[in-house]
């Protein structure tokens, strides 16, 4: 059986592949070995963030290989690694305070709100509002407008005045999750009950049956609806 | 991409039969039923998909055939030749892998005083812990305890766990899910503070925490950027795999060498302590399975530990888990979280008739499936031949209200939409794909191995789960028995001192390996699967697909 393929361009090279293919697929059916470029391959881990163009078409498209299919005529480069600032800090040493993003992040305040960065997010994130907020100093906001950010680094390739748009938004939500976000009593009240020992003799009641025993105790568990 | 004009007509079945589902949900099996549906169709059951071990220190121990050929297969270095100069990198605890578990090692070895260098086969946090969705489980809710968790772990487990890692999984639990909680993972919670915690398959309370359905992929980027506030005592080497521990010659692992994928070059270790957290192997592809895993998920780590004594346990069995994507081929295998069924989504066949109850543990709930495709002949089948059952995702919505789905599954939603399938509306094609290696290296509860110098943690361990894991279980081993490896490791260097540098048990190895007629076959571990290869040799073939 022959199977139908497109050509396709990887860093200026034409091959052929066949038209179901994801472009992570494709560079491997031409014959690449990846290692760079390539990491959980299901859209999770922003490792093979790509950048193409396509035949008589001006514009640059973003894009992750790995939940993108091949189409005719596409010019393909992967950005392997992309060099970028993370601050320095500790997170118990700071506060939930819009001066802890400006301090660490100085740059933030050249954002130019040109939205080159939105365009960029293979996500569908809107970065410039998030940046936006992170201006305004409001963590909350960037904590939950950038919480599905994957961290490719294309927005940051993109941006005109340098900005590290992930390493901020990261930054937010550890402040967020750490100080903002409401504290959980009851599990604080359980890690109290356990350090002193509530659940010794449960345990050990357990773990002193058969498995006969310890079988019918959890056939007869009673389910949470 | 969109669904074909045959799925479709199955699809409005599905619809037709969604308004009487919604207030009756398929029962429970009873263990007899639950037993019957393993021993016929789960892919462990299959005998002639695993073999015996024919050396080393669990000679006789089945495994799936990938994996046999991968613990007895030929060193990469050959330790006649290889010159064991003196090494440049020195660190009192070496962790191999850049995963939850090796981040979570790392910061506690910290606590405990030792430098540490990760090492990671490609970036560090490509691992499966950031692929992970659903959740997290601890028993922190009043209607919960650690003691009704033990029970549902060893039930799930089938009774085969070790208890004494099960009892260690349970009680840090809560703790650690404070401890992730002041590093600020983002955890759902309602509004005055408290976990918005839903069940998973097999639990009998709903202790499943999470963070929307990016879970692991949040745990992960703030362990990661902890690791990173550290530099002073952590390093982290990227693209530099373990290809072989080294010892003392005396049994005490004193190092390991690393290849560095980009020069091509060795480098050697020495350090006073090792943790290997190097996951699974779903990239061997056990039986054929497409799988959920991450690219360079090889069983590395299982490999080097065995050559130098470490003990298997449960590594006959496997995780498949039950709702991998079966359409559109070009996600085919990749994961639909189980937090879908965790919301209520219910599971039908063809006629859209329901056929199992949706949070069987995962084992029973993926066997059911491949009954329904295999045995009554009641799955859909796509135009490649990929069968699969409907996951039922509109459903959501009308239990939880609309907005449910794309607040709480944004992952699933944007990766479907990107095949023009939306989950709000449609159901999605599932089918069983490979997900997780219950078993490893036998572990201790503070993740040492009985091998002087070696600690396992993280899906690399065996025992936590027995011979099935939970959902929500896994994030949490790997938290768990990271922070033990990383503290007990810590503890252990600071009494030694360094090491000799020795290849000496691969001479018994290899000794052994010819001893048995054992030549030539590809050395391991083999580090990235071959996909160039695979493809080339199929070129005129339909693609298997491999996710």
């Amino acid at each position: 059986m022959d199977v139908d393929t497109i050509p396709v361009f990887v860093m200026g090279q034409r091959v052929e592949v066949p038209p179901t293919l994801t472009i992570l697929r494709a560079l491997e059916y031409a014959g690449y070995t990846l290692t760079r470029g390539v990491g959980c391959r299901a859209g999770f881990c922003g490792a093979c963030a790509t950048v193409y163009r396509l035949k008589g078409d001006p514009h640059l498209y973003f894009a992750l290989a790995c939940q993108t299919v091949v189409r005719p005529e596409m010019y393909l480069a992967q950005i392997p690694f992309f060099p970028s600032r993370r601050a320095d800090y500790r997170i118990e040493d700071l506060a939930a305070v819009p001066a802890t993003l400006f301090t660490l992040y100085p740059e933030l305040l050249r954002c130019l709100a040109c939205g080159t960065c939105s365009k960029a997010c293979p996500q569908g994130i809107d970065v410039r509002s998030y940046m936006a907020a992170a201006m305004r100093g409001d963590l909350a906001a960037v904590a939950d407008a950038s919480f599905d950010c994957i961290a490719c680094g294309l927005c940051s390739a993109r941006c005109p005045v340098e900005e590290t748009q992930y390493n901020v938004a990261l930054l937010a939500r550890r402040l967020y999750g750490r100080y903002l976000a409401r504290r959980s009593e009851h599990l604080a009240e359980r890690v109290r009950e356990i350090e002193a020992g509530a659940f010794h003799q449960g345990l050990a009641e357990l773990r002193a049956l058969d498995e006969a025993g310890l079988t019918s105790r959890y056939n007869a568990r009673d389910i949470e609806a | 991409m969109a669904y074909t004009p045959a799925m479709l007509e199955s699809i409005a079945r599905v619809e037709a039969s969604r308004p009487a589902r919604l207030s009756a949900t398929f029962p429970r099996m009873t263990p007899q039923e639950r037993d019957e549906v393993l021993r016929r169709f789960h892919p462990d059951y299959i005998a002639d998909a695993t073999r015996a071990i024919r050396l080393g220190s669990c000679k006789g121990d089945r495994t799936p055939l990938e994996l046999a050929e991968v613990l007895e297969a030929p060193p990469q270095l050959d330790p006649e030749t290889f010159t064991l100069q003196d090494s440049e990198l020195k660190a009192d605890v070496l962790i191999v892998g850049g995963g939850g578990a090796g981040a979570a090692a790392a910061l506690l070895a910290v606590q405990g005083g030792a430098s540490v260098l990760l090492a990671t086969k490609l970036r560090f946090g490509d691992a499966n812990t950031m692929m992970a969705q659903g959740g997290i489980q601890a028993a922190d809710q009043p209607s919960d305890s650690p003691v009704t968790h033990y029970l549902d772990v060893m039930g799930g487990g089938h009774f085969s766990n070790d208890p004494d890692l099960v009892e260690a999984l349970v009680t840090d639990a809560p703790s650690v899910i404070q401890w992730l909680e002041q590093l600020g993972v983002m955890f759902d919670k309602h509004p005055d503070g408290s976990m918005n915690t839903i069940h998973g398959g097999g639990t009998s309370r709903k202790r499943m925490h999470s963070a929307r359905d990016y879970s692991g992929a949040e745990i992960m980027r703030v362990l990661r950027d902890e690791v990173r506030s550290h530099p002073e005592s952590i390093r982290v080497l990227e693209f530099s795999p373990a290809v072989e521990l080294l010892t003392d010659g005396q049994g005490r692992v004193t190092g390991a060498v690393l290849l560095d994928l980009e020069t091509r070059e060795y480098k050697v270790v020495s350090a006073r302590a090792v943790i290997l957290t190097t996951g699974g192997g779903g990239r061997l592809h056990y039986q054929g399975f497409p799988t959920t895993n991450h690219y360079g998920a090889t069983a590395d780590g299982i490999v080097l530990a065995y050559r130098v004594g470490g003990k298997l346990a449960f590594l006959h069995t496997m995780q498949y888990h039950p709702t991998g994507v079966a359409y559109p081929e070009q996600i085919v295998g990749q994961l639909v979280t189980e937090k879908v069924r965790g919301l209520g989504a219910q599971v039908c066949n063809i006629h859209g008739e329901q056929f199992v109850f949706p949070l069987e543990t995962r084992d029973v709930e993926a066997a059911s499936f491949i009954r329904e495709c295999q045995d009554r002949k009641t799955g859909v089948e796509t135009p490649t031949g990929q069968p699969g059952v409907w996951l039922d995702s509109p459903m959501i919505n009308l239990i939880h209200g609309p907005g449910t789905i794309e607040k709480e599954l944004p992952a699933m939603v944007r990766q479907f939409r990107g095949f023009d399938i939306d989950i709000v509306r449609q159901p999605m094609l599932v089918y069983p794909t490979l997900h997780y290696q219950n078993g490893g290296i036998r572990i201790r509860p503070d993740g040492s191995t009985g091998v002087d110098g070696l600690f396992v943690a993280g899906e690399a361990a065996g025992g936590i789960h027995g011979s099935n894991r939970l959902m929500g279980n896994s994030l949490l081993d790997i938290t768990v028995f990271g922070r033990r490896a990383g503290t007990a490791a810590a503890a252990h260097a600071l009494e030694q001192q360094p090491g000799a540098l020795t290849l000496e048990h691969l001479r018994a190895w290899n000794r052994e390996r010819a001893e048995l007629g054992l030549t030539g076959g590809r050395p391991a571990p083999i580090l990235l699967p071959d996909y160039t290869r695979h493809i080339r040799a199929v070129r005129k073939e339909p693609l298997v697909p491999v996710g």
